[in-house]
Parts: C-alpha cells; sequence; structure tokens
C-alpha cells in the first residue's frame, strides 16, 4: 500500500512523498514505514509510543484514531495512508 | 522567502475581507526550492473552528487531504498556509505558534480591519523537530502578472 508523506517530513523519507509498503494492517503499514526510514519515528509518535497529538493519520478519508479496529484494521494494495500534521492557530 | 504571483496575493487577502469579522484559512501550492518557497495557487478551506471563528482557525485534516492530493495531481505540493487576523496585528501569536506543524512551510497572515485587508506577512516555520522550532519573519515577493499578448 502507498503512505503519503507530507512536505516536512519528507527531509526523513530520502525527499520521498509517497512510500509503498508491505503490510496486511494499519499498524503494520506504519511500523514497516519506520523499519525503512527510522528517523520518521519520532516525528510521529511520543516517547511513550503513541502518535503524537498533533499528528493524523488517515486510511482513505478515515482517522484511524476513529476507526473501530484502530491499527488492526486490515488494508489492501489499493489502499492509501496520509500522514497529516494539524494546522490551526488563530490571534 | 516567500514568492507568489499578484493574483494569488490579492485572493488571500479578499478572502479575509470575506470571512470577516471571522478568520479564513487556506492552503498554499507550489514548490519548495533551495529554502524559497513559490506559491502556484492558494486554496480556500473552511474554518471548522465555527465555536470561536473570530479569533481561531481549524482546517479539518479531510480537507487538507483532498486539498493535498489535488496538489498532487497537478504537480504542487502544499508549501505553507494563509489565515486572517480579523482586527489583530499581522503577526504570530501564541496560539499560531502552538499549533504550528509544517516545517519548513511559510505562514502567511493578513491583517483585517473593520473589514479591509491591512498587512500581509508571513512566517517560516523553521527547525527540524516539534522541540525546536521556531518562526522567523520571511520576505514576501509578490510579482506582478504579466500581460496577456494579443
Amino acid at each position: 500500500m502507498k503512505i503519503l508523506i507530507p512536505t516536512p517530513l519528507r527531509v526523513y523519507s530520502d525527499k520521498q512523498d509517497t512510500v509503498s509498503v508491505n503490510a496486511t494492517t494499519v499498524g503494520e503499514a506504519l511500523d514497516a514505514l519506520t523499519a525503512k526510514h527510522p528517523d520518521l519515528k519520532k516525528h510521529l509518535y511520543s516517547e511513550e509510543g503513541k502518535l503524537r497529538s498533533f499528528v493524523n493519520v488517515y486510511l482513505n478519508d478515515e482517522d484511524i484514531r476513529y476507526l473501530p479496529e484502530k491499527d488492526e484494521t486490515k488494508v489492501s494494495d489499493k489502499d492509501a495512508l496520509s500522514i497529516i500534521p494539524s494546522i490551526a492557530g488563530g490571534c | 522567502m516567500l514568492k507568489l504571483n499578484e493574483q494569488v496575493y490579492d485572493a488571500i487577502r479578499r478572502h479575509g475581507e470575506e470571512a470577516y469579522p471571522y478568520e479564513c484559512c487556506g492552503v498554499l501550492l507550489g514548490q519548495s526550492v533551495d529554502g524559497v518557497n513559490e506559491v502556484e495557487d492558494a486554496v480556500r478551506a473552511g474554518n471548522v473552528r465555527t465555536d470561536s471563528a473570530r479569533n481561531r482557525y481549524q482546517i479539518a485534516p479531510q480537507e487538507l487531504i483532498k486539498i493535498q492530493r489535488q496538489g498532487r495531481e497537478r504537480g504542487m505540493d502544499v508549501v505553507g498556509f494563509y489565515h486572517s487576523h480579523p482586527d489583530h496585528p499581522a503577526r504570530w501569536s501564541k496560539t499560531d505558534f502552538a499549533e504550528a506543524h509544517w516545517l519548513g512551510c511559510s505562514y502567511v497572515i493578513t491583517a483585517v480591519e473593520e473589514g479591509v485587508a491591512q498587512s500581509t506577512n508571513s512566517f517560516l516555520l523553521t527547525g527540524t523537530s516539534e522541540e525546536n522550532k521556531a518562526f522567523e519573519d520571511e520576505a514576501v515577493e509578490v510579482a506582478a502578472l504579466e500581460a496577456e499578448r494579443c
């Protein structure tokens, strides 16, 4: 499956905007990504090993935090994972 | 440095005026080349902070994914974001900084006073991680559109 890397994290994915991994679940896909590009790990996860609060990961159009099976959600080669840091602010 | 053409620059400012007294927000698509963020298009996004839209903005991740996807199809990346500060200076706030996570991207802010766009400034989010990020003032170069040839 494909994992789409946002602009700020490409410096840690050898400048690739898309990384292809072999995986059967969301968790496996993310593990494969950080195995391939270890420097990404600290930018995606807290020291406790949880996704950083401002890092959103979407399986196609669904936030993985709200998927019933979360990391165990099955994926196929046709699916895409998007890593998308949050964007917000205000005066 | 942030480079954009007059049409994009005007569109960003006009969005701020139309959204007044609420904050507008959007995504800047283009190319990042040798430290210069060159904007080719500004895409409007909805402000999902309807609870406090006068002084907060947030772009829904789903919308950002869609804009990013459409940008990629056109050969463009996300190089920055813009939003407005209604009746507030065009300087980044503590909230802007706390909520900024797109390292290397430009954050453009337009001050809108009583519905009229005033200053537009850009701030580059520098650093290599969340722990050492910083906003730096960024020069903005607005290129005039070339007149169409007959």
